[in-house]
């Protein structure tokens, strides 16, 4: 048991931290690129190849590994250290309730690609998320500096106020789905359910025949769209991550809370960035977009389809495949809409970050769990 | 299995040092802290012995939790109000040292 | 292996509220020391099995209480006491005797304490405890929130400041 949990935490190691986190600097360079009409980065070159600038991460990194860290001549050194290891070590904890993929039975054993399949997988993300305070708050009262304390002040604030939004976002979620395991989750957004079904709960008018056939699959977006955009709202701005990026806005507080830092220790902060993108992605991606599940093909349907003509086991093989690379596409995908989210909106100014928190989406998160249980007791009942 | 005996010797320590914390500290945010420890201590106290007498498997018993869960909730208003005190103090006096505010001792 | 982990755990904690208490240098160290005691109380009632309340001890605790009073310390650049180095190294002195005098009395003593009983199914989980809550102490519930609004507005009104 211990062997398959470090085989999956190697890979998800391999995967989605360094694997997709450069992937998703070079995502950053030439989707703004292409967004803005212009070229982008594409000078880095191995040999004389450069290939669209995919050598930049590379570049990167060596860059990071080589400069100086420069502490500052008032810090704290030992906080000073602390704050980047703070910062990305939540960011990659976060991944051990992240489904890959579902459970699959190879004859005896059962294989499920999450690395701890918990009771309880969404409240350990956001204990984790809350953890993450610790990397931006640390980070500028150590550095000696005006700018970055107050970039690490606004950090704080605006962090803590954002968990509570991004656990009651969710509840809706939790009400439809009734468990918080995230593999269940996404077990039970692999079917569908009647489009219109809703006229007949809410309204009473029943479904006529020509349109008794539409059938959208179970996700949580079709079944929660409010909370979908509220959770996504919420979570983007516990992640910092423009266009809520208060604590570390370029023209305000120059770099905010990661002022005093070179090198990997700013290399850490900058992962630690792109590495929550990917658990925003995938959480979102499990909770809202039907995890790794394809949608209109059950998992039974595809086993069985592709077992009666190749056999159960490389059908189950080929059916995990299938889901990982389904799972994969929806991260991209989600990559892609925070990416144009940063790039497109101007940034928010701090009063109208807190107001949206707390005047807004507050609110609007307790009527979504009273209009959710409204629903779900018209449906039972 | 986890020695439920050793827990709740560990919160006694836990409790204890949060008490010398509150007596010999005389900034008021470490005096704040060592509450938080010594809450801490009696939320160790009371799932311990919770795990010791959880009821049957018809009959589960949930009050050390659920008090754990009220014991929590009361600590972070305790802490919200303490800080606006320890705000208001240092506006006053520009000082979070309790020595400086014993105007009331004899 | 749990058992292991337990005492793992329970050093972390007894380490880090010492740190907390007799750090006589830097607040913000000491904020940090109790957030590592708050961890590790929270990886003991994983190991005991009450999930829920390890959830909430990392959420609130740790990932609310002390920021807040890092927050504080931040805004006010709050200082440390201001006890003489003598003091301060019997105060720590004091201090270790203390937790090795409790730790050698609590580790021997308490033999005859009863062998804990097997969890029931569902002992933490946050579906039993959610109904616990919910069915058997809905008044506790309901007085918790008016506790909270207490606080609230408390706080609102002791850290505003005086309009002139």
């Amino acid at each position: 048991m211990i062997t398959a949990v470090v085989i999956k935490t190697v890979f998800i190691l391999l995967v989605a931290v360094a694997g997709l986190v450069p992937v998703i600097t070079w995502i950053e360079r030439k989707q703004s690129a292409v967004m803005q009409d212009r070229i982008g980065a594409n000078r880095a070159d191995v040999a004389g190849i450069t290939i669209l600038g995919l050598f930049h991460p590379i570049a990167d990194v060596v860059k990071l590994f080589t400069k100086e860290d420069v502490v500052p001549h008032g810090a704290n050194r030992a906080l000073h250290l602390l704050a980047p290891m703070l910062a990305v070590v939540p960011a990659i904890i976060a991944f051990a309730v992240i489904p890959f993929g579902g459970v699959y039975q190879f004859g005896e054993t059962t294989v499920d690609l999450v690395v701890a399949n918990v009771d309880w997988g969404l409240l350990y993300i956001f204990a984790i998320g809350s953890l993450a305070t610790y990397g931006a708050v640390l980070g500028g009262w150590s550095s000696f500096n005006n700018w970055a304390m107050l970039g690490s002040l606004r950090a704080s604030a605006q962090m803590i106020s954002y968990e509570v939004t991004m656990g009651l976002s969710v509840v809706g979620v939790f009400m439809v789905f009734q468990t918080l395991r995230l593999t269940d989750m996404a077990i039970a957004q692999d079917a569908t359910f009647r489009a219109f079904g809703f006229l007949e709960v809410l309204f009473g008018i029943s479904v006529p025949a020509w349109l008794d056939w539409v059938r959208l699959p179970n996700w949580g977006i079709f079944l929660q769209p409010l909370g979908f955009v509220m959770f996504l709202s919420a979570v983007m701005a516990e992640n910092k991550r423009p266009p809520f990026d208060i604590p570390e806005g370029e023209s305000e507080v120059v770099a905010g809370y990661h002022l005093e830092y070179s090198g990997m220790r700013f290399g850490l902060f900058y992962m630690s960035e792109f590495i929550e993108i990917v658990v925003i992605a995938g959480v979102v991606a499990t909770i809202f977009l039907g995890g790794w599940s394809v949608p209109y093909l059950p998992q039974e349907a595809i086993i069985g389809g592709v077992g009666s003509v190749f056999g159960t086991g490389f059908a189950t093989g080929l059916c995990m495949l299938i889901h990982f690379l389904s799972f994969m596409v929806k991260v991209v995908a989600m990559i892609w809409l925070q990416m144009a989210l940063r790039w497109t909106l101007p940034r928010f100014r701090y009063d109208q970050v807190m107001d949206l928190c707390w005047k807004i989406l507050l609110p609007l998160s307790i009527a979504n769990v009273f209009v959710t249980g409204l629903v779900i007791m018209l449906i039972e009942g | 299995m986890v020695p439920l005996d050793h827990v709740i010797g560990l919160s006694a320590v836990l409790f204890t040092v949060g008490v010398f914390g509150v007596l010999v500290r005389r900034n008021l945010v470490v005096m704040l802290m060592s509450i938080e420890l010594m809450l801490n201590a009696v939320n160790l106290a009371f799932v311990g012995f919770n795990r010791l007498w959880p009821g049957t498997e018809g009959a589960p018993a949930f009050d050390g939790q659920v008090f754990v869960l009220m014991v929590i909730t009361v600590a972070a208003a305790e802490v919200a109000v303490g800080l606006g005190i320890l705000l208001a103090m240092f506006r006053n006096r520009d000082s979070v040292d309790v020595e400086e505010v014993s105007l009331l001792k004899w | 292996m749990a058992t292991i982990l337990f005492y793992a755990f329970a050093f972390l904690a007894v380490v880090g509220a010492l740190g907390m208490v007799l750090n006589f240098r830097n607040t913000v160290a000491s904020a940090m020391s109790l957030v590592v005691t708050m961890v590790a109380l929270a990886g003991i009632y994983v190991l005991m099995g009450a999930h829920l309340i390890a959830a909430f001890q990392i959420m609130v605790y740790g990932g609310a209480i002390v920021v807040l009073f890092l927050f504080v310390v931040m805004l006010l650049n709050i200082g440390t006491d201001e006890l003489s180095p003598g003091r301060q190294r019997l105060v720590k002195l004091g201090s270790a005797l203390i937790v090795l005098f409790l730790l050698v009395r609590f580790l021997r003593v308490l033999s005859g304490f009863p062998e804990a009983p097997p969890a029931p199914e569902g002992f933490g989980g946050y579906r039993e405890v959610g109904i616990a809550l919910y069915t058997d102490y809905v008044l506790l519930v309901e007085m918790a929130s008016l506790v909270l609004l207490a606080a609230i507005v408390g706080a609102l009104i002791l850290a505003k400041r005086k309009v002139d």
